[in-house]
């Protein structure tokens, strides 16, 4: 058994809104730059809907993800280490620009520059690429709403693969929202396909990022990630991916996606997790096992086992402690409602869902039916197959047991929680019909419904004692063009002002200085004392003084008592 | 000793040759950011299918044509059985598909890059100044073949230039021996010196990080925060360093403890 950590996400679709906050906050944050344009590290679906890029999740197409081989090894399903030399020269099946949309912009001077005239002026789109006039024909979210409409859904991968009888009529339609990131999978794809192995797993937090000083731009990752959340940026030539904004993560703080997000549907946490196991797990035979086969490699965090194999590994005793209050354990392990998002590509993702009720509810509702009794509702379940079959489609590989028992618990929850906020008898058969009780429905509905903070973000901070090193890094991202924008010779308008020419690098030791909160003490880089510079002022913290050598009694030599 | 000769034929090569050497090094330790083919599949991929490959498959048989018929001295090749006879009928006649499926490539290429808009946007001047290069040696070495080697009674270059790149890489360079090598060789001769001086500065510099290494590593990387260092992100720069305590006395202080 090898303990390894993930730094995992999960999101409950029942309260996304489509507001496409997530996106707009992370877009300015990570991809406000040129060659990215197109860029969505984050994004936000409709479905039924083709996705993004368009129909992403047809891998008959792109040859995403692994497969499992005769043999019963994994491999990619792109092909393996020889034809992907030998296709290195054009990658096969790497989407062009197009496939996500041509980014634009428009020529907003026409509007107050535009001479006096009859008509009155517009600002048209021109193409990003080109610079020509562009007619805007499809965008990251060009069938937002249009759930149901047949426009999109017969376009939809996963309705093709439903079976006939989903005809898109008026009264079957139904739609909710999929914020997709990276899923940060625990067997990657991309990172298998990197010929430079430039992409890596973070061993610590289990995040995948690439190095850009690495990679070579040979575009494999983009093409072998079947969630296509690999990018390529265009201006630079080099690989780009969601980051799981793990500057904020190593900080102990959420991500933007997820701190922004006005329906607080985001939980973050770790996952602990046999990574010797994954391999197995992600080679099983039926794609319908995988789930139970993800869920196998999990480790119980309070298995005294595990926690001695996760100390022995050197994984301190704040992980493990935050381990077990993820809230993601509970979600996935405990309660069973989160469901990851198309285990059949084997990548064994780490951006679980908790699939929506509200096409259930939505259709209940519509017939003056009570959304909230639960009898209704597990009745609705077994009756609706439309939503149910679309949904395991997305989230159990088409078996429709995880996700009813899933909406079934949310069914009760609703239910069961109702008559809890009315002053009734609490109905105890409710719980019981999906295998909880009030106790865990309650605590379920504590964490979904009422989503503290600090109950959906359990974010334990990077160990910089460990990683002392780390203070002296320039971020690689650093670069003209890269992430960071400017590399060290800009002038980085810091929280100090700006500083002309002066590296700006806001990392783990010295953050809480520079936002000038100073409320944490960070360690001193110099063993046992505090540097002054990063001092505030406020407290006499510990190292400000030179420690005070233990004094050694004189050791009289009276010769022995014996 | 002809004075242009030396120039041409010792000068400029060894200059290209420290260039070269030079410009990688200092490349590769500065601008690992820059490193990359800077694809431009994303915006073009219907020419590019059959260009790109057609190209580099066939630039990897030419490269492959000038080591054995360059570096390989004609004795070694007789002393393995072949013979003047069977290497000349065969460098023609593989040198010759190579140059068609270079030449059509690099066609497509072009082609592709002047007439896409997306991709002539992302063309730099060094980009252009590269083609230029590329496409003036391919041609001279091609035109060179066909009117000695197809149409001619052959050239034996394997007496004169092969000697002389031989006695460039082993410090006995020796001018002469290209003084009288028939124009087009010369040419394509030097424009391909010029263009190895360009090299490191160009985008060509992707050859040396063709992904061999690939077949044997493991699938999954894994990498842990803290040894980034070296392989990853940068060191502080030059001047920048944070003061630390000498390792002495911190060795000393632990020591201590």
């Amino acid at each position: 058994m090898r303990v390894m950590a993930q730094m995992s996400m999960i999101m409950n679709l029942d309260k996304c809104i489509g507001c496409h906050t997530c996106s707009v906050t992370c877009k300015q944050v990570w991809t406000n730059r040129t060659g990215v344009e197109y860029v969505w590290f984050n994004n936000v679906e409709t479905r039924p809907g083709l996705g993004y890029p368009k129909r992403y999740e047809d891998q008959e197409k792109w040859n995403g993800g692994w497969v499992r081989n005769k043999r019963g090894r994994l491999k990619l399903r792109s092909g393996g280490r020889l034809k992907r030399l030998a296709t290195i020269f054009n990658n096969p099946d790497l989407p062009v620009i197009d496939d996500y949309y041509e980014p634009w912009t428009y020529d907003y001077d026409m509007l107050t520059k535009a001479p006096l005239s009859t008509e009155s002026p517009v600002a048209r789109p021109k193409s990003l690429l080109t610079g020509k006039n562009m007619d805007i024909k499809w965008s990251g979210n060009w069938d937002d709403d249009l759930g149901g409409s047949q426009e999109t859904a017969a376009e939809d991968p996963i309705l093709a693969t439903m079976s006939e009888h989903v005809k898109m009529e008026f009264e079957n339609t139904f739609m909710f929202y999929l914020p997709r990131i990276c899923e940060h999978c625990l067997n990657p794809a991309c990172v298998a396909a990197c010929p430079s192995g430039a992409m890596y797993k973070r061993e610590e937090d289990g995040i995948v990022l690439v190095d850009e000083d690495a990679c070579r731009g040979w575009r494999m990752c983009v093409s072998a990630c079947p969630y296509k959340k690999v990018y390529f940026n265009h201006k630079t030539g080099k690989a780009e991916k969601c980051t799981l904004c793990y500057p904020l993560i190593e900080q102990g703080k959420p991500t933007i996606c997820s701190e922004t997000c006005v329906g607080r549907l985001r939980y973050l946490g770790l996952m602990l997790y046999d990574a010797d196991a994954v391999l197995a797990a992600a080679a099983i035979e039926n794609d319908q096992d995988l789930l139970e086969a993800q869920r196998g490699v999990f480790l119980d965090p309070f298995d005294p086992e595990v926690i001695a194999a996760a100390k022995a590994e050197g994984m301190e005793d704040d992980w493990i402690l935050a381990a077990q209050n993820s809230p993601i354990y509970k979600l996935i392990s405990e309660y069973k409602v989160a469901l990851p998002l198309h285990p059949e590509y084997r990548t064994m993702p780490m951006v679980w869902y908790i699939p929506p009720l509200s096409p259930v509810v939505d259709v209940i509702s519509t017939t003056n039916n009570d959304g909230e009794d639960a009898r209704t509702l597990f009745a609705a379940i077994d009756k609706l197959r439309i939503p149910v079959e679309y949904l395991a489609g997305l989230f159990s590989a088409g078996d429709v047991v995880p996700v009813e028992s899933s909406l079934r618990k949310l069914a009760a929850m609703r239910s069961y929680m109702r008559d809890i906020n009315l002053g009734r008898d609490r109905d105890e058969s409710i719980p019981e019909a999906v295998g909880m009780t009030g106790t865990e429905i309650e605590a379920m509905y504590r964490l979904l419904a009422i989503a503290k903070y600090e109950d959906r973000y359990v974010i334990p901070k990077a160990h910089v004692e460990t990683a002392r090193e780390l203070e002296e890094l320039a971020c690689s991202l650093d670069t003209d063009g890269g992430p960071g924008m400017g590399g060290p010779t800009s002038t980085a308008a810091g929280p100090y002002g700006k500083t002309p020419g002066m590296p700006f690098n806001a990392t783990v030791d010295n953050y809480n200085e520079m936002i000038g909160k100073g409320g944490e003490k960070t360690k001193p880089t110099t063993p046992g004392r505090l540097n002054l510079l990063n001092w505030n002022g406020s407290g006499a913290p510990k190292g400000l003084f030179p420690p005070i050598p233990p004094i050694i009694p004189p050791v009289a030599d009276t010769g022995s008592p014996a | 000793m002809n004075p242009i000769d030396f120039l041409l034929w010792v000068a400029f090569p060894y200059a290209a040759m420290a260039v070269f050497v030079v410009g990688h090094i200092f490349r590769y330790r500065h601008d690992q950011f820059g490193w990359t083919s800077r694809s431009s599949q994303v915006y073009e991929n219907r020419l590019l299918r059959w260009g790109s490959p057609m190209f580099h498959y066939g630039i990897l048989m030419v490269l492959g044509g000038h080591v054995v018929g360059l570096l390989v001295p004609e004795e070694w090749l007789e002393f393995v059985g072949v013979s003047n006879e069977i290497y000349h009928v065969g460098a023609t006649w593989l040198g010759s598909i190579a140059a068609v499926l270079t030449l059509a490539g690099l066609a497509i290429l072009i082609y592709r890059r002047r007439l896409n808009t997306r991709v002539l946007l992302a063309t730099t001047v060094m980009d252009k100044v590269m083609y230029l290069l590329l496409g003036a040696t391919l041609l001279f070495g091609t035109t060179a073949t066909v009117l000695f080697q197809v149409l001619g009674a052959g050239y034996d270059y394997r007496g004169t230039i092969s000697p002389w790149v031989r006695g460039l890489l082993s410090a006995q360079p020796d001018p002469s021996l290209m003084a009288h090598v028939p124009f087009f060789f010369q040419l394509h001769v030097l424009t391909a010196t010029l263009l190895f001086l360009l090299w490191p500065f160009t985008r060509l510099v992707h050859v040396f990080s063709a992904p061999i290494g690939y077949i044997v590593r493991p699938y999954i990387v894994y990498r842990s925060r803290d040894s980034h260092r070296g392989s990853g992100a940068r060191k502080a720069r030059r001047g920048w360093e944070k003061s630390v305590l000498p390792a002495s006395a911190r060795d000393r202080d632990d020591a201590r403890r």
